[in-house]
């Protein structure tokens, strides 16, 4: 399913001395398939924006595209659970969600309440908790009784469950353990490949948007201001500083190389291992122009 | 929900309203809120308007943005309305619909009421728009000092008080925010049978439960963290000072109140 914007606006509060323009004139396409990070600071309407994915929020004025759903400011949302069975939203804190007696049946929940199968949940479950990596005797312990870790584990395989065509993160691993961050990143990256999903990441880390997304959007004050593949958004430092963004460290790191040893490694995606060896033979060979 | 807003949700400005001590506005509310009973005549009521509605312009905030502030009490203002002509049986009868009377009391009286809970509001709602949570509690805690001397707890009182104030905001965040998680794994909120709404409700409730209790006691520990033992021998950051704008104020009020007595019949 694609995704398009066209001109969306949304205004909060509008005719109030608390009116707040949180998107403006807002367009893109994402295409079915694909892995996007959306990057800004925040507020720059990056929350705002990804709660018109499933109609939580309609636009002020302008035109959301979902597939064939359309969601305009006038027309009154016609079978948004539809919308919000095929869109999954993991959002920020999503341990926070959790409120059944135990773990299997708040996983359960969503799908129940899209009309899913028991059984087809049944046969979900064991893999899901293979892929968010929690102990499959844990089902029947309450939510509330486990670490934070694993209570946002619990929260994004409750997401992953309904088996979403869109999965909306949003800043899905802030507050975690930098070895818990790798792994759920990880994690989304398979399921994105597995399935042909189109995943939306929402962050402020710029090495994960390097990582993993194949487009990346920049958002500033409720616009897009930069849009295109990670590497040539990262190539320009300087209109990345202006919004109070920064490159990925790779890229710093090999910018700093170029200028100060004048050696130049052209940054292709290569692994951090690979970029080592790289810079080992560059200066074996002595390659320097001076 | 970030649509909606709170009642007299204050609106930063500099006006005078907005400068006055909240002890002074509090004072003037309260003997305005009194004083509305005692009015008794077309013209006592109108200077109570004009004082409303003078009150109302020097705030130098959009009269249309407090009109919308007061729209949720406008449903109890006509409901009292219709009320009074159903059931008050005054004077002559006006004229029937369906063999129902009106009484020429009824309206009088009807009006009168709804002239006075629209001033009570307008009044209020001008206390909240033009001070901050924070400084109504400073005013309200001062104001009751005197009681501490029977040993009434007035600072754990205005604590309790800003703390509740301070959290309100926070909760419907929070509300909005796990309400719209909830919407997304397809709990339904706006449609279906009573029973099911009530049934979607669970899934808000307990997560922001849990969350209550949880900040409640990160609050407790940041407090005593800080060394917080009560209002004893404790001096405040912001010292509430009457100006020479509450003196003038004050005077502008009284003068009013003669008036207001004089009209009275």
């Amino acid at each position: 399913m694609d995704i398009i914007f066209n001109k969306v606006s949304h205004i909060y509060q509008p005719n109030t001395p608390f009116e707040f323009k949180a998107l403006e004139n807002v367009s893109f396409h994402i295409q079915s398939g694909s892995y996007v990070a959306i990057i800004g600071h925040t507020g720059s309407g990056k929350s705002t924006l990804i709660q018109h994915l499933n109609g939580l929020v309609k636009p002020t004025s302008g035109e959301v595209k979902i597939g064939d759903y359309v969601i305009t400011p006038e027309k009154k949302l016609k079978d948004v659970m539809t919308l919000r069975e095929k869109v999954g939203i993991v959002f920020q804190y999503p341990e926070h969600q959790l409120f059944e007696e135990t773990v299997e049946k708040d996983i359960s929940f969503g799908p129940q309440n899209f009309n899913i199968a028991q059984e087809v949940v049944q046969k979900r479950i064991p893999e899901l908790l293979k892929a968010v990596q929690l102990p499959e005797n844990i089902l029947q312990r309450s939510p509330f009784d486990l670490s934070g870790g694993q209570m946002r584990r619990v929260a994004i395989a409750g997401v992953l469950v309904m088996d979403p065509k869109i999965l909306v993160l949003d800043e899905p691993t802030a507050g975690l353990d930098p070895r818990g961050q790798k792994e759920i990143m990880d994690m989304f990256y398979r399921v994105h490949q597995e399935e042909e999903r189109t995943t939306i990441l929402v962050t402020h880390s710029m090495e994960d948007a390097l990582k993993y997304a194949d487009h990346v959007i920049i958002m500033d004050h409720g616009k897009v201001y930069m849009e295109g593949p990670p590497l040539e958004i990262f190539k320009d430092q300087e209109a990345l500083n202006n919004v109070g963004l920064d490159i990925p460290e790779v890229i710093q790191f090999l910018n700093k190389l170029e200028s100060k040893f004048h050696i130049s490694i052209p940054f292709r995606g290569q692994s951090v291992e690979q970029l080592g060896k790289e810079v080992a033979e560059a200066f074996k060979r002595g390659d320097k122009s001076e | 929900m970030s649509n909606s807003f709170i009642i007299g949700q204050y609106v930063p400005g500099s006006s005078i309203v907005h400068r006055l001590d909240p002890r002074t506005k509090i004072t003037i509310i309260f003997f305005f809120v009194i004083i509305i009973f005692f009015a008794n005549n077309l013209l006592s009521y109108g200077v109570l308007a004009f004082f409303a509605l003078l009150s109302m312009f020097t705030t130098k905030i959009k009269i249309s943005y407090i009109l919308k502030g007061l729209k949720p009490v406008w449903f109890i203002v006509i409901f009292t309305f219709i009320l009074h002509l159903l059931v008050t049986k005054d004077g002559e009868v006006l004229f029937s619909i369906f063999s129902f009377e009106v009484y020429s009391g009824a309206l009088y009286k009807g009006l009168e009421i709804s002239l006075r809970f629209t001033l009570l509001i307008l009044m209020t709602s001008l206390l909240t728009l033009t001070t901050t949570p924070i400084s109504i509690t400073d005013g309200v805690e001062s104001m009751l000092n005197p009681l501490r001397k029977i040993h009434f707890p007035v600072h754990e009182l205005a604590l309790m008080m800003s703390i509740s104030l301070r959290f309100i905001p926070t909760l419907m965040q929070e509300t909005e925010k796990i309400s719209k998680a909830q919407a997304s794994r397809g709990v339904d909120f706006r449609t279906g049978k009573m029973k099911e709404r009530i049934k979607a409700v669970v899934p808000l409730l307990v997560p922001l439960f849990v969350s209550a209790f949880k900040r409640a006691e990160e609050l407790a520990m940041a407090m005593e963290a800080r060394g917080y033992n009560g209002g004893e021998g404790r001096t405040k950051f912001r010292e509430l000072k009457l100006q020479r704008v509450d003196a003038f104020i004050f005077i502008f009020s009284a003068l009013i109140l003669v008036v207001f007595f004089f009209t009275r019949v």
